[in-house]
């Protein structure tokens, strides 16, 4: 059997980088939370904030690991795997990769450190500059990021030369390139997307412990910092989608008909299909239920307009259409879901009523599988709906490839990113799974200077402290708080031995 | 800024980011590579990982920098260079990916099994990512073959040769080393005393492996030195590198370690320099030159260059400034704390 280089590199792409986007977006939501909370300790001075911050940014560092180890893959996979496509954008594409690793990587892992080892070392002040940075890092690097991955969609400020070994695009304009037509768009709607897990991911693992009756106080409080969020970010989602839903129907007209399952132009307002499903053989979407002119009213604010079809574009430069208008749909009908739940909760939350509603916080602990989802499928719709362009309009994604690289070797690869991301993600579940089960310790009172002279004596604890099993065993005990006095009383008597 | 200015400062840049990436991501596979030999207990094992605890991952960025700005400067011996070696940057990937999470998650079960495995599989990772480094250098220095459109028809075997093999042997012997002095000057006690003897064993390896690459560099390789010849004041480099490497020894005899990891800090950049001084002006040299990447055929357009170094300018002493706070933070000898692996 004969393997395809473009659908393996194609494979190979799809799932190093969706393997790396269930990282990136929590790393950017819960460091906006993070930032929230140490404020919060410094403005209050209240030591509940201290202590939840030191327990989220736990959680955070596993995170943060995980995207670090797969972002770096990324890094080079352009070079490997599409080395056509690199010689065709590298004059563009690259300058904001680079700008990425030089503005925003370097932020970012640099702070970490303080963030993470950093807690006895610095002062809070210092703590809460740290915070801010790798907050302000991981934003910064999804901007550029976004920006390199706008530009292929909808390409601007270049102009198409000849390169050293074939045509290439070269920049004649910086800012045009930065701003191109989606940037702006596509940046916030990525945020925001990536606010919205992080609030769900806090609300989640504090619905968890509300329910176990756990370290209420801590729980109490994460909800509600995350709820204000969350329900913010769920609303603005709708507000940049439907933006985004404009940019697109202007920009990349084959793109939009392909989420809409919308194959032949009419002479009237086009519909809006809720669901369905695109039959791409007789070009018609079953068991559709669709609302008239509603697509063309949100489009063109003008419900008579009919939007351009599939029908009006070559067939070789269709996009494919199942997966775009399923995925498309199913980030939608999230979308939906979450404002629901969001604004019931805080609904639930004004009245003074929301941590009685069992059933709510059932729903919250598995609802953050959704922002997962609807983040991956976002993505999904965008990529795939840009096909068969790399670069849109202008190069194909069969001229991309890497003209050395053999299938087998390809094929290679993925068994072995394949292996090694099955075997972290179980990993990770584990280990996040026991800092959730062991939950936030109470707060040493900080010996700020030199506090490298107690340490010493912590490092069985910290080590038992990884059991989950004694996890348990304390904090069953009562409320959090209470419980974990145990575990300093044990902290103590290790300072004496 | 004319154009050949803007290539050659651009050469020096990607060059600086590799020697950066060499130096400090070096000590910290070199840590990994004395991982289990330097270690006996289990308390000593988590000492050694959190000596570049809060470190290794800035390091790391050097290297996802250099991939970036070469991308940038260079787009066509990126897309080159990464696509010709393929398999092997997929196993460096791999094995950094490795490392990092055995960084990680090492220390969060108390199980022995589970311990070593990782510790195994760190060491072992370390390991793997620097020979491929060095045989990836060895390949520079000999040249690729490249064809038409800068593309590489060979396979992968014939990218393994001695010679290729003896650079990788040097580099892991080089980062053994620097790793190793790196550890004796972070830790105290019983494993500071016995990093002692690894200081001394390591760089009798990597000075063993130094004069033999350097021997067989001279005598098979003649292109590498060719630039010697019409640049001599290049010798001035290669004088440096060996007070560099002369003082390490001297160092350590001092009991000044400190010192010692400066003068291997400066070994590394000297053996740098010589490696960009013996490919200059060749990105990638292949034996038949109508074909190698140079700075000049390989740069992305003067708009681009010139873009970039604003970038880089603006750059540059934030990431100097990040670099110094967290090495200053976390100064002094590693201790084991409620936050460490
Ligand atoms: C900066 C560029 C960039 C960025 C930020 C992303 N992608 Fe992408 N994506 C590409 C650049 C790209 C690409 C290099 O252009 C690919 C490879 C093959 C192709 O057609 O486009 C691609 C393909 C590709 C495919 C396969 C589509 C197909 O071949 O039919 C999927 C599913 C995704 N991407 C998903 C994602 C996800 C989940 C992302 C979230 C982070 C993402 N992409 C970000
Ligand atoms: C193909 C596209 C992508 C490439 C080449 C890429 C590259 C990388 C690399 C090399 C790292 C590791 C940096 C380090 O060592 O600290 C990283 C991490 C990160 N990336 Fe990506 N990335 C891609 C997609 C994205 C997208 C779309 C976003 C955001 C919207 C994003 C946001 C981040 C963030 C926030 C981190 C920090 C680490 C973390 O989140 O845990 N990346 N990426
Ligand atoms: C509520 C209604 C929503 C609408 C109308 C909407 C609309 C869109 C549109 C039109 C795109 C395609 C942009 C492009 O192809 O360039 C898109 C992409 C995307 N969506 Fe949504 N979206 C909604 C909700 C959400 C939610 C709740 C999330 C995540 C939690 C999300 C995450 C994403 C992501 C990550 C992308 C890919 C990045 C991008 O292209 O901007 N969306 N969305």
């Amino acid at each position: 059997m004969e393997l395809d280089v473009l659908l393996l590199s194609r494979i190979q792409f799809a799932l190093t980088i969706m393997f790396h986007y269930i990282f990136p977006p929590l790393s950017i939501g819960l460091g906006v939370l993070l930032v929230m909370m140490e404020g919060m300790f410094l403005y209050t001075k209240e030591p509940i904030y201290e202590k939840m911050a030191r327990f989220w940014t736990r959680v955070f560092a596993v995170n943060f690991a995980m995207g670090v180890a797969s972002g770096i893959v990324m890094e080079f996979e352009f070079g490997t795997n599409w080395a056509a496509y690199s010689r065709y954008v590298g004059d563009v594409f690259g300058s904001a990769l680079a700008a990425e690793g030089l503005f925003a990587f370097f932020l970012e892992s640099g702070f970490l450190a303080i963030l993470v080892f950093g807690w006895d070392r610095v002062s809070s002040k210092m703590h809460f500059f740290s915070t801010l940075m790798v907050s302000f890092g991981s934003i910064f690097s999804s901007v550029w990021i976004v920006i390199a991955n706008s530009w292929q969609q909808t390409p601007a400020g270049y102009h198409i030369v000849e390169g050293p070994s074939g045509p290439r695009a070269e920049i004649i304009d910086f800012w045009a390139m930065v701003f191109n037509p989606s940037t702006v768009d596509r940046l916030s709607h990525t945020l925001i997307g990536a606010f919205i897990l992080g609030a769900f991911f806090v609300m989640s693992i504090s619905a968890f412990y509300i329910l176990k009756e756990r370290h209420l106080e801590f729980a109490k409080r994460s909800f509600k910092i995350a709820l204000v969020l969350g329900t913010v970010s769920s609303l603005m989602a709708l507000v940049s989608g439907h933006s985004n839903a404009g940019m697109v129907a202007e920009q990349q007209p084959a793109k939009l008909a392909a989420f809409e399952g919308h194959f032949k132009t009419e002479d009237e307002g086009t519909g809006l299909y809720i669901i369905g499903w695109p039959d791409t053989e007789n070009e018609e979407v079953r068991y559709g239920v669709a609302i008239p002119k509603m697509l063309s009213l949100l489009v063109y604010n003008d419900p008579d307009k009919p939007v351009k079809a599939l029908d009006q574009f070559p067939r070789e430069d269709r996009p494919p259409v199942k997966i775009p208008f399923m995925m498309y749909h199913v980030m939608i009908s999230l979308g939906m879901a979450f404002i629901g739940l969001t604004l019931l909760a805080s609904f639930f939350l004004l009245r003074g009523t929301l941590f009685e509603q069992k059933w709510l916080m059932k729903t919250f602990v598995v609802a953050v599988i959704g922002p997962y989802i609807a983040n991956q499928a976002g993505w999904i719709s965008a990529e795939v709906g840009r096909q068969p362009w790399i670069v849109y309009g202008h190069l194909r994604t069969s001229d991309g490839l890497s003209e050395a690289v053999a299938a087998s070797h390809v094929l290679t690869s993925i068994i072995l990113f394949g292996l090694i991301y099955v075997m972290l993600f179980i990993v990770w579940v584990w280990v996040l799974n026991n800092k959730i089960q062991h939950g936030p310790d109470d707060v040493q009172p900080a010996t700020t200077s030199g506090g490298a002279a107690h340490q010493g004596g912590f490092k069985d604890v910290a080590t038992m402290l990884a059991d989950p099993d004694r996890g348990h065993a304390l904090v069953s005990l009562d409320e959090g708080s209470d419980a974990v006095e145990g575990e300093e009383d044990d902290v103590n008597k290790e300072d004496v031995q | 800024m004319s154009m050949e200015t803007l290539q050659i400062f651009w050469f020096f840049t990607i060059g600086f980011f590799l020697v950066g990436y060499a130096i400090l991501d070096g000590f910290d596979l070199g840590v990994g590579i004395m991982h289990l030999w330097v270690t006996k207990t289990d308390k000593e094992r988590r000492l050694t990982m959190n000596s570049i605890g809060p470190l290794w991952d800035g390091n790391e960025v050097w290297l996802v920098v250099f991939g970036g700005a070469l991308f940038a400067a260079f787009p066509e011996a990126y897309a080159t260079v990464f696509s010709t070696f393929y398999l092997p940057l997929i196993f460096v990937l791999f094995a950094l990916i490795f490392r990092a999470v055995s960084l990680e998650f090492r220390s969060k079960s108390q199980s022995k099994l589970w311990r070593k495995s990782w510790d195994v599989g760190f060491s072992m990772a370390s390991m793997t990512a620097t020979l491929i480094f060095g045989v990836a250098v060895g390949n520079i220095l000999l040249g690729v073959p490249l064809q038409e459109g800068f593309i590489y028809r060979g396979g992968l075997l014939d990218l393994l040769s001695p010679y290729t093999l003896l650079v990788g042997v040097l580099a892991v012997a080089t980062f053994a080393m620097h790793g190793s002095i790196y550890l004796h000057v972070k830790t105290e006690g019983e494993l500071h005393e016995r990093l002692k003897n690894w200081m001394w064993r390591t760089f009798g390896l990597f000075l063993v492996m130094y004069l033999l690459t350097t021997i067989v560099t001279l005598v098979h390789v003649p292109h590498a030195t060719a630039n010697f010849k019409d640049y001599p004041v290049l010798w001035g480099v290669v004088v440096l590198n060996i007070l560099a490497i002369a003082n390490i020894p001297r160092a350590i005899y001092q009991n000044r370690p400190g010192y010692a990891f400066i003068s291997s800090c400066a070994t590394i950049a000297a053996l740098a320099v010589l490696f960009a001084a013996a490919i200059f002006p060749n990105l990638v040299y292949s034996p038949d030159t109508i074909h190698s990447l140079t700075l000049y055929n390989a740069s992305s357009s003067k708009n681009t260059l010139g873009i970039m170094q604003i970038i880089a300018f603006i750059g540059a002493p934030l990431v100097l400034t990040y670099t110094v706070i967290i090495y200053w933070v976390f100064r002094g000898k590693v201790q084991l704390g409620e936050n460490s692996y």
